[in-house]
């Protein structure tokens, strides 16, 4: 089954990923030529077979609900790119007008 | 001979008997990374040169005061740079993180630093650990020390390059789908890949979760077992890691493997398999007979589908951990934002390279409406499969050997342009990964064109002793040939 132009530019607004008309049209060969590899597995029976998921067994690891030591604001906000006193500053999320 | 040019085995002796101290290794190694570095930038940041030595000379000093000081106290150790390093700039390869310095260390780094380990830089690899080659560093491709027109492998060609060229004798790596174990192959070195839940993965910048193990690359096999001592066993900062007991993971066993039994698939023999490589590991497998294991022929029926599965696991996993670079908290932001969205998009657009790109399509549309069955769902029914192959050849042999790769080192810019030619390069590691397994790549000589060929050991789940011995029999047994190579 070829994905076509429509889809890749689909899948992009759904990752959050911009391409140009140049990228759009080299992804699409490309995804196509990977998606042929994947569909390989068609042929492999898998009926009654459970997925995966996780490979050890060991699942629901708890712990008491106790505060551990937190980073200090200031070292938690070291790496951002815009920062307004102790909170990370983004543009509007909503139109000003 | 060179301190830089000694295997960890000869350091340990050589500080114990306090034959040179920490700080004159140190020094010799710092001065290899000035003369080779240029050809090979195996690093993306080496530290400064008076803060390693202090902590170079700290480990003589508590070496000199007595007590225990530990195998790893005083050996320079580089660190690849998805690892996270408290104050040490971490890049991942990535523009994305170009200027990220993290607040924490990584639990398996917090292990080093206490057993006196001395940090000496972050290793080169391809972004967020996607690839085979370290052609997708954004700061430029690592060559392969043994013929600089070669990759070293990927995604940890970094440390597998700077092992191999004596700029350091032990080095952590990430290994998701043979990440550290190919590379290790392609430059001659010993590459682990640890049972899934050995090694924390607190402070490992995610790419499969399910999938990423920390891992170890070193010269000699002693070297590979203590550096895996010093930084397995369970976290309470990641609650994938196992609850089982590090056991000691190399005893002094000689070489003989009287009693073990050595599985070779015959699957890992078939087409696309390299003659000078299939030659080789037919050599290795037969001076593993000759030490006393008994060589049975088993199969892994499912070998041929897991590079599919694997990208398929691999890229679903990979597009939800790399939601998180939106460019709000930390890593890169656009300039060119009008609103939230677009800050989100443009940022991501920026920050990732075309294969990271590429993977996060691929992840997204495998787990997008309509498609999640036919895709993600039945790779993750095709990897039960792959791991009941081996469970099932774990029933007769302790051990399955086979090639790591198909082939020798390729070319820089042969594959970088054709996705499938380098996945399919992963097709002998990406099951290990799959099944949760431990593997190790030993050396086991020179192809005809004069470059390294590996032979992968894999064993069951928290058998990595067995892994251990079969690995140390064969490099006592083989006297494969350490010396570095010219550069």
């Amino acid at each position: 089954m070829a994905v076509e132009r429509g889809d890749v530019e689909h899948v992009a607004m759904l990752a959050m990923l911009a391409f140009t008309e140049e990228e759009l049209v080299a992804f699409t060969t490309e995804m196509n030529g990977i998606l042929a590899l994947f569909e390989e597995l068609e042929g492999v029976d898998t009926d009654g077979v459970e997925p995966a998921f996780r490979v050890l067994r060991r699942r629901n690891v708890f712990r008491g609900d106790e505060p551990g030591e937190m980073l200090p604001p200031d070292e938690a906000l070291a790496n951002a790119p815009d920062r307004h006193e102790d909170a990370f500053r983004v543009p509007a999320v909503l139109p000003n007008d | 001979m060179k301190l830089y040019e000694l295997t960890f085995s000869q350091i340990r002796a050589g500080l114990s008997a306090g034959e040179f101290s920490s700080r004159e290794l140190t020094e010799s190694v710092l001065d290899r990374i000035e003369r080779v570095e240029p050809a090979l930038s195996a690093f993306v940041t080496v530290r400064g040169r008076g803060e390693i030595l202090a902590e170079a000379e700290r480990a003589d000093a508590s070496r000199a005061s007595g007590g225990n000081p530990g195998a790893l106290c005083g050996v320079p150790v580089a660190v690849k740079d998805n690892i996270s390093t408290r104050g040490l700039a971490t890049t991942c390869g990535s523009r994305m993180l170009e200027s990220y310095v993290p607040p924490y260390d990584a639990t398996a780094v917090a292990r080093l630093r206490g057993a006196g380990a001395v940090i000496v830089g972050k290793t080169n690899m391809d972004e967020f650990a996607m690839g085979s080659s370290n052609e997708n560093s954004a700061f430029g491709a690592t060559r392969n020390p043994w013929d600089t027109g070669r990759v070293p492998g990927g995604s940890s060609g970094g440390s597998a390059a700077a092992v191999a060229a004596g700029e350091v004798p032990l080095a952590l790596g990430s290994d998701t789908g043979g990440s550290v174990r190919q590379p290790a192959g392609f430059c001659g070195v010993v590459g682990v890949k640890p049972t899934y839940g050995r090694v924390s993965r607190y402070g490992l910048v995610a790419f499969a979760s399910s999938l990423d193990q920390i891992g170890t690359v070193s010269r000699d096999v002693a070297g590979a077992a203590a550096l895996l001592e010093a930084i397995a066993g369970e976290d309470p900062r990641d609650s994938t890691t196992a609850a089982e007991p590090v056991p000691s993971l190399l005893a002094d066993t000689g070489t003989d493997l009287t009693g073990v039994a050595v599985g070779v698939p015959d699957e890992y023999f078939a087409d696309g398999l390299d003659g000078s490589v299939a030659e080789k590991v037919s050599d290795a497998v037969e001076t593993i007979r000759s030490l006393g294991a008994k060589v049975l022929t088993i199969s892994i029926p499912h070998l041929r589908f897991g590079v599919a599965a694997y990208y398929l696991v691999a890229d679903a996993e990979a597009s939800a951990n790399l939601a998180r670079y939106d460019g709000v908290r930390y890593g890169h932001r656009s300039d060119h934002a009008e609103d939230l969205e677009s800050l989100y998009r443009m940022s991501r657009s920026e920050g990732f390279g075309a294969e990271v790109k590429r993977r996060i399509m691929l992840g997204t549309y495998a787990l997008s409406a309509g498609y999640y069955d036919q895709y993600y769902l039945k790779a993750q029914r095709v990897r039960t499969l792959l791991a009941r192959d081996f469970e099932r050849a774990f029933e007769s042999v302790d051990a399955v050997v086979a090639p790591t790769s198909p082939t020798t080192a390729f070319a820089l810019g042969e594959r970088v342009h054709d996705p499938v030619s380098m996945y399919l390069s992963d097709v002998y590691t990406v099951p290990v990964n799959l099944a949760g397994i431990p593997a190790l790549s030993v050396p086991c000589g020179l192809s005809a064109s004069g470059l390294p060929v590996g032979l992968q050991i894999m064993v069951d789940k928290f058998r990595e002793p067995v892994m251990f011995r079969v690995a140390q029999a064969y490099e006592r047994a083989a006297g494969v040939d350490s010396s570095l190579p010219e550069l």
